[in-house]
């Protein structure tokens, strides 16, 4: 609770909290109060200019691009979600065992995870979604969070390996805490802001994949995303015939999403790191 | 430990990169050839099924599908098959090509990687150079500075390659005309060493360049500000400046520890930003392997994918092993043997 009102004091993250939340509102309150069509509805005809039927206009086929971007926004940030979770659990798992098994152990899943991060992520992104064929937003997101794992399982190693050290691991340890219960009570708790900001840089990360997987055409089918409005934006050249509306929601809001996230994570970082502080 | 790296901690250190950079290729080979078979099915049958719902002769599906059956050595055992497409790979084969067949696949990538290299290379290393002095001056200079450079590091970092890029386009080469709104050469002009063909080229290269170019200096400030803060605040700082060391001296040992873990960023750098980049390129459609790549996907080709993955790969583990080449120079303590892998 301490640490809840050291956050709700430090400005950045709190700029970048409440552009989230009225991100959030908008995506999931949006398309039941602000719109009686559905995204794949026609209203209209080829890339209509913002009017008062149509706030934003229509794209190529004639579709509302205000609904779509507030599903467009929904599925993204879901996508998102699901990566963050899926990538989080198996980084801070290997990651907490790597770090407080050591020895063979350790070496084996810190050599697994370093030959992965040193292989580009987008690969086996592309590979993956190639491969699986009927590719839902779940499907995206777990694809994206089982690529995305590294960096967390080798972050949450070096946290462990220091913790480990700590007097009340070693206390623990003499009163014959068994290794599970030490992991779990021991030594994750005291990561928890850590694992936090961990789980917002890849939430980011994973609106940004899905975006970039989607602009590639593997996106999830049969869904809006912000990823595959810009897509089609691409593959109809709205671009090049000017019309903005088709395309410049999709990436202001992609902007904005992953700005105040990362916002957020500054600001935390500067409250859990002491050290970043400018003390001129 | 073997004679060979007694007193030589650079070859020592150099031998164990080379090693894991080995087993990362191979496993990078074996991702490539074990997810395309996690396709349902003959991923021939399936492959030529899709090709055969347009207009396809009956004739050429036939060919086709002798070829593929060829090239993938669906008949064998998996690991033949593995050794079959390992020994292709390293003999520079990648099969062909579906939607320019009879084309082969490493022809089609040849023409398109030069475009690729020249684009990215330059700008992650100039997006690296101005990013770290900007995040050191910012740390070093501190007040409103700071707070504007900051701020606007982490806006610029935070806006996704392909959304600047098509900004870009809008704003600079649609809404006002100045530059050109896709390729990388105009009509009617044939890649060749030429000064008129050059000119052109740069001028289709400047948007997409610059618009990778901002968002790296972005990514890269931040983490240069960061480090530069961390060593402003060591012990050996304060210690030379109570010793009434110049400031441009303490900055000069700041900039230069800082430095060091910003060089493992550069290699990061390599890997984690060709995504955007990539599609940055066919947001211009820009010849390299980007735009290459969306053209594949849309037309569910196959080898060639595949070769694209490969292919990018080896680059991105070949700049990261120079990287590391240079780091160990640059470093003291690894000539010197005190710091171990990794």
């Amino acid at each position: 609770m301490e640490l809840l009102r050291i956050l709700l004091r430090s400005n950045r993250f709190m700029a970048g909290f409440w552009i989230v939340t009225a991100v959030l509102a908008f995506a999931l309150l949006g398309p039941t109060l602000l719109t009686d069509v559905g995204p794949f509805q026609r209203v209209g005809g080829l890339f209509n200019p913002p009017s008062r039927d149509a706030l934003l206009g229509t794209d190529n086929f004639g579709r509302d691009v205000f609904t779509q971007l507030m599903y467009g926004t929904r599925t993204s940030l879901y996508i998102g979600l699901v990566a963050g979770f899926v990538a989080t659990f198996i980084g801070v798992t290997i990651g907490t065992l790597a770090g407080y098994a050591s020895g063979v152990i350790e070496e084996a899943l810190m050599g697994v995870t370093n030959v992965l991060i040193t292989i580009p992520p987008i690969v086996v992104l592309i590979l993956l979604s190639v491969a699986v064929d009927a590719r839902t937003a779940t499907t995206m997101g777990i694809i994206i969070g089982v690529t995305a794992w590294p960096w967390t399982a080798r972050a949450v190693r070096a946290q462990t390996s220091s913790l480990r050290t700590r007097e009340h691991v070693a206390i623990a340890r003499i009163s014959g805490v068994g290794s599970l219960e030490m992991m779990l009570v021991e030594i994750l708790p005291y990561m928890f802001s850590y694992i936090f900001m961990a789980f917002i840089l890849q939430l980011t990360g994973g609106i940004l994949a899905e975006a970039t997987l989607s602009m590639l055409g593997l996106g999830p089918f049969q869904t809006v995303s912000l990823g595959t409005l810009l897509h089609w934006s691409l593959l109809w050249e709205s671009v090049r015939v000017g019309a903005w509306w088709a395309f410049i929601p999709a990436t202001v809001f992609l902007s904005i999403t992953t700005f105040s996230l990362i916002l957020m994570n500054a600001g935390m970082d500067e409250i859990f790191n002491p050290t970043l502080r400018h003390t001129r | 430990m073997l004679r060979v790296f007694r007193n030589r901690p650079y070859l020592l250190y150099l031998t164990r990169k080379a090693f894991w950079y080995l087993v990362a290729f191979v496993a990078a080979v074996a991702l490539n050839f074990f997810l395309p078979r996690l396709i349902p099915g003959n991923p021939v049958s399936v492959i030529v099924g899709q090709m055969s719902a347009g207009a396809v002769e009956s004739a050429t599906l036939e060919r086709l599908y002798t070829a593929f059956m060829r090239d993938f050595g669906l008949d064998q055992p998996l690991h033949v098959q593995f050794w079959t497409y390992l020994t292709g790979v390293l003999q520079g084969d990648l099969g062909t090509s579906f939607m320019l067949y009879p084309s082969k696949v490493w022809d089609v990538i040849r023409q398109a990687l030069p475009w690729t290299v020249a684009l990215q290379v330059p700008a992650i290393l100039v997006g690296w150079i101005v990013g770290n002095v900007l995040g050191a001056l910012a740390a070093y200079k501190g007040g409103t500075f700071d707070r504007f450079a900051f701020t606007g590091s982490l806006m610029l970092s935070s806006i996704p390659y392909f959304c600047l890029a098509i900004i870009f386009v809008y704003a600079f080469a649609v809404h006002w005309p100045l530059f050109p709104a896709s390729g990388g050469y105009s009509f009617g002009y044939f890649p060749e060493w030429s000064w008129a063909f050059f000119v052109d080229a740069l001028y289709h290269y400047a948007l997409p360049f610059l618009s990778l170019v901002l968002v790296a200096i972005g990514g890269q400030a931040i983490g240069m500000r960061e480090m530069a803060i961390y060593e402003l605040n060591t012990d050996y700082v304060n210690y030379a400046k109570k010793l009434g060391v110049s400031d441009r001296r303490v900055v000069r040992y700041v900039f230069r520890n800082a430095m060091l873990p910003q060089i493992t960023g550069l290699a990061i750098s390599f890997g984690t930003l060709i995504g955007g980049a990539l599609v940055t390129e066919a947001v211009f459609s820009y010849p390299g392997l980007g735009s290459l790549l969306f053209t594949a996907i849309r037309q569910v080709d196959y080898p060639m994918i595949q070769g694209i993955t490969l292919i990018i790969t080896l680059t991105v583990l070949l700049a990261n092993f120079l990287v590391d080449i240079a780091y160990g120079f640059i470093d003291p303590r690894i000539r010197a043997g005190q710091v171990g892998e990794r």
